[in-house]
């Protein structure tokens, strides 16, 4: 393989991982912007999401796209759970305390995740095998890959289908613009706030579903997604959703070129040390402007 | 149709309001008129159930709203324009009146709320030009008549406006006013709370004086506007 192809290989790669932080990063937005909160948990929604369908796949033998679906709704009523229970009755509405609270019940999730599966790495089969394609110029591809972007691209087409042409998105965004203002025209704050959880544990089951078959999945596989994902958010203007895209892909790139050129010993550092760089020269992130519109 | 029953209010102790009784006939324009921190916009969140009082009944046709959610409240057709506007800034004109209609939701009145979107457009035409910018562009003349557009949008029984001439130009509160009477033609009950009493109490049936916190004078607006004590608290000398 010569220079080039080897580029084109880190490149596909990078785009690949970067879209799944974007996934990542749009759920950590979502609730970001309906509470105000930063929603750890979401790093279990991603290894639920891979779980889920590896039991349904691999132990129960159930058609994969079903599996796809259900693991998605399983993971988006676990969201919907939370959401009901701990953040709605916790005794503090403080921002901080809510914070804490999510690392509480993502520690409670990962422990049941444990309990229920053990701490082997599993695989799911991919999509539509693993025999590689051959791009122009010689390169090559796996299915899977495409997949990922595929399901990538129309995740966020729908997303923003949903929150500029649907009522229900337009009340979304309402919400994380003026509270008493959306409340003052009849939107039921706590509703769009568990509609925000189950929707981002539908968003963290579908990364950790599409990334399983390339990387593998465990109980907490979403740790580390989902900590580059909240790097993506932040990288991109928390709360912003085309910053999220932008600082997913940022971030998938830097990652894989990094690891391929300069050593793979340094690609989560590397990562992260781009993060600080552009926080301390653009504390808002790249998209970030204030007060501005998120969505 | 609205009876306010003994309501108090405290904000982390401290009163706001002291027992206050109110009536509010189907039809009315009623005014509610006061200086600064009488008491009014408290008086307006409550009915909203944006704050809970410490005692008191609100009734609305026979039924008492006072542990109601906002959104509940909105349901029954009492709508807040809000003092200071709180429009959703980032959104566009035309998202910010199509989420007023938000409680009429549903597809059997989508045929109902485009002819009512065409009826604002007719209130404030202004408002045409700017349907897709950005609801923060627009002057603050053009934000009340956006605020109030998104009020009517909900089809409100019962119609809260908290200042809405405050700090517009002389020509912009009468365009306001000649909508406000032209509402109340059309059957809409309004509580109109200003600190504006003479335009007030003109365009107003009956009127209260709201002073810190207390029901200080009620009556009919046109017998407000003579009354020697109103006259000097409210309506300046030039009267
Ligand atoms: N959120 C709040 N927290 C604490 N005190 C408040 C709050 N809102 C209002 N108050 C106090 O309650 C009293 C009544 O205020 P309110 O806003 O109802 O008056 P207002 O008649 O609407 O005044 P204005 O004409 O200035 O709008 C004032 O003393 C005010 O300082
Ligand atoms: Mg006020």
């Amino acid at each position: 393989m010569d220079f080039s192809q080897q580029i084109a290989q880190y490149i596909v790669t990078g785009l690949t991982i970067g879209a799944i932080y974007a996934i990542v990063a749009m759920g950590f937005n979502i609730i970001h912007n309906a509470t105000g909160i930063v929603n750890f948990a979401q790093c279990e929604f991603i290894s639920l999401g891979g779980m889920f369908m590896y039991s349904l796949v691999v132990l129960f033998k159930v058609n994969p796209m079903i599996s796809f679906f259900i693991s998605m709704a399983g993971v988006a009523i676990i969201g919907a759970l939370i959401e009901i229970g701990p953040i709605r009755h916790a005794r503090s509405k403080e921002i901080i305390v809510l914070i804490f609270l999510t690392i509480g019940l993502s520690e409670v999730l990962r422990g049941t995740a444990q309990e229920v599966w053990g701490t082997d790495n599993v695989g799911v089969p991919a999509f539509s095998g693993e025999n590689p394609i051959h791009l122009l110029g010689g390169g090559t591809i796996v299915p899977q890959h495409i997949w990922v972007f595929a399901i990538t691209v129309l995740v966020m087409l729908m997303l923003h289908y949903f929150f500029k042409k649907t009522l229900m998105g337009k009340a979304m965004r309402a919400t994380s613009v003026n509270r008493r203002a959306a409340a003052l025209v009849g939107i039921s704050v706590n509703r769009i706030i568990l509609f925000s959880f189950a929707f981002s544990g539908a968003l963290g089951a579908v990364a950790g579903i599409i990334i399983a078959p390339i990387s593998t999945t465990s109980y907490d596989t979403g740790i580390m997604l989902g900590l580059k994902g909240f790097a993506a958010a932040i990288l991109g203007g928390y709360g912003n959703f085309a910053g999220a895209i932008l600082g997913g892909v940022i971030l998938g790139l830097l990652e894989s070129l990094g690891a391929g050129l300069i050593s793979s010993q340094y690609k989560d550092a590397i990562a992260f040390f781009v993060l600080l760089l552009v926080l301390f020269l653009k504390p808002a992130g790249i998209m970030g402007y204030g007060e501005a519109e998120r969505v | 149709m609205l009876k306010i029953d003994g309501i108090s209010s405290h904000y982390s102790g401290v009163q706001a309001l002291d027992e206050i009784f109110l009536a509010l006939a189907e039809g009315e324009i009623l005014a509610l008129v006061g200086g600064n921190g009488a008491g009014k916009t408290t008086l307006l969140n409550l009915i909203s159930g944006i704050i809970r009082p410490s005692r008191g009944k609100i009734v609305f046709k026979g039924k008492n709203i006072v542990s109601f959610s906002p959104e509940k409240i909105v349901e029954l057709g009492i709508i807040q324009v809000p003092e200071g506007r709180h429009l959703f800034g980032p959104l566009t004109v035309r998202e910010n009146l199509e989420l007023g209609a938000y409680r009429r939701r549903g597809k059997r009145n989508k045929k109902k709320i485009s002819e009512d979107f065409k009826y604002i457009l007719q209130l404030f035409p202004v408002l045409e030009k700017r349907l897709n910018q950005r609801a923060e562009t627009l002057s603050g003349g053009e934000q009340q008549m956006l605020a109030i557009g998104r009020g009517l949008m909900g089809k409100p029984v019962l119609l809260l406006l908290d200042e809405p001439s405050l700090g517009l130009a002389p020509l912009v509160v009468q365009e306001i006013i000649s909508v406000i009477e032209r509402l109340r033609k059309e059957g809409t009950t309004i509580l109109l709370v200003e600190q504006n009493a003479r335009a007030a109490l003109r365009i107003s049936d009956r009127a209260y004086v709201l002073k810190t916190g207390k029901i200080q004078l009620q009556g009919k607006a046109s017998d407000l506007l003579e009354d020697e004590e109103v006259k000097r608290a409210y309506l300046g000398q030039d009267s």
